[in-house]
């Protein structure tokens, strides 16, 4: 119930996955209407602490879930097409690498000038030692573009959790709901 | 012989120096050794100052201390080198609400007219270019010094103030009541070419 089995996700998977779901969405909502916040309004600098420090505490949930996955049971693809295993693989590897690409473009432009960025004012994480030119523009650029191209995969693979749901009635989303 | 060759030499040579005298000499701002500055400052809510620079900018001038009013100056900023000691808030001043340096990447001011009422005191009429807007403004300049440096060189440095509207060029991002306008510093040294 706790691990992966060879038919099903475990809790601990199911938990990571929602929560990250829940925070990545929560990010990406957040990140569009702060920027859009004027220069008196009371969120204008909360908002983006509170970017931060979520953004921050997902990096960790992220590493986390990687070590549990990689000594975990994968459990067997649903799909029994190999075009739909592979498109499921390579939907999977792009969401953890976009992923990680944008956790680590949205610490650079904090970081850009050597300031730390506080996670809710309780640690403090340090900058690299070293920076590029416009390190700031050029890592806020990829943060922008590739935020986007996260919500576009994701939406890729809603419609497919979906589609397996609903059209193919498999077992696929059931399983990311609860042990199966 | 020798001697008949000296004193040619000594001649073209008093002509040559005498020449350099009487025309307005060039001088390159000197950017290389950064012996010239354009910094800003800007109210922050009307409590305190904020300041900041651009660090990239080219510019030469003309000059002749017998004939102050014949000057002339051009500055080219490179708008992306805008440093307020903050990365966030320069990635905020690069973006749309302010200097938009995607499409105006470069700011400029041209000099016009100079008129100088004594020996270090003047008043510089030209046009800025910023944010895409162009606009005659005309400030006060002051002649800081000149002459020899300690290396073989000859310089001369100036200081300039003005103080500009940001909505006046565009920039209409509202900072508060108190902050409207920010006041333009350039601290130039020039190196006769």
């Amino acid at each position: 119930m706790i691990r992966n089995t060879i038919e099903s996700y475990g809790w601990i998977s199911i938990l990571l996955h929602w929560l990250m779901a829940l925070s990545i969405f929560g990010l990406f909502g957040l990140g569009l209407y702060m920027v859009e916040l004027g220069y008196y309004d009371p969120w204008y600098r909360s908002s983006m602490d509170l970017h931060k420090s979520i953004g921050l505490v997902l990096a960790f949930v992220y590493v986390l879930r990687l070590l549990w996955k990689l000594q975990q049971e994968c459990p067997e693809p649903i799909a029994d097409k190999a075009w739909q295993r592979l498109a499921a693989q390579l939907t999977h590897g792009l969401l953890y690498l976009v992923l990680l690409a944008i956790m680590v473009s949205g610490y650079l432009i904090s970081t850009a000038d050597g300031r730390s960025i506080e996670i809710f004012a309780l640690f403090s994480v340090p900058a690299l030692p070293f920076a590029f030119e416009q390190q700031e523009d050029i890592a806020g650029y990829i943060h922008w573009l590739l935020a986007w191209s996260l919500m576009f995969i994701v939406a890729v693979h809603a419609l497919a959790a979906l589609q397996h749901h609903f059209l193919l009635k498999d077992n696929t989303l059931k399983r990311m709901l609860r042990p199966q | 012989m020798l001697i008949k060759n000296l004193v040619k030499l000594t001649a073209i040579a008093a002509t040559a120096v005498a020449s350099i005298q009487a025309s307005a000499a060039d001088y390159q701002v000197d950017i290389k050794g950064a012996h010239a500055f354009i910094n800003f400052k800007i109210k922050h809510l009307g409590y305190s100052w904020l300041t900041g620079r651009f660090n990239t900018f080219d510019g030469q001038f003309t000059w002749d201390k017998d004939q102050p009013n014949a000057s002339k100056i051009n500055i080219e900023i490179d708008t992306t080198s805008i440093d307020s000691n903050h990365a966030e808030r320069d990635k905020h001043l690069r973006g749309k609400d302010f200097l938009n340096v995607k499409d105006f990447p470069k700011a400029s001011f041209v000099s016009e007219k100079i008129e100088f009422s004594n020996a270090t005191e003047g008043t510089v009429t030209g046009t800025l270019t910023l944010h895409g807007v162009s606009k005659a403004i005309s400030f006060p300049v002051e002649k800081l010094g000149e002459g020899k440096d300690p290396w073989g060189g000859y310089r001369v440095g100036f200081e300039g103030k003005t103080t500009l509207k940001l909505a006046d060029y565009g920039m209409t991002y509202n900072l508060g009541p108190a902050s409207t306008h920010v006041e333009l510093e350039l601290l130039v040294e020039g190196i006769r070419k």
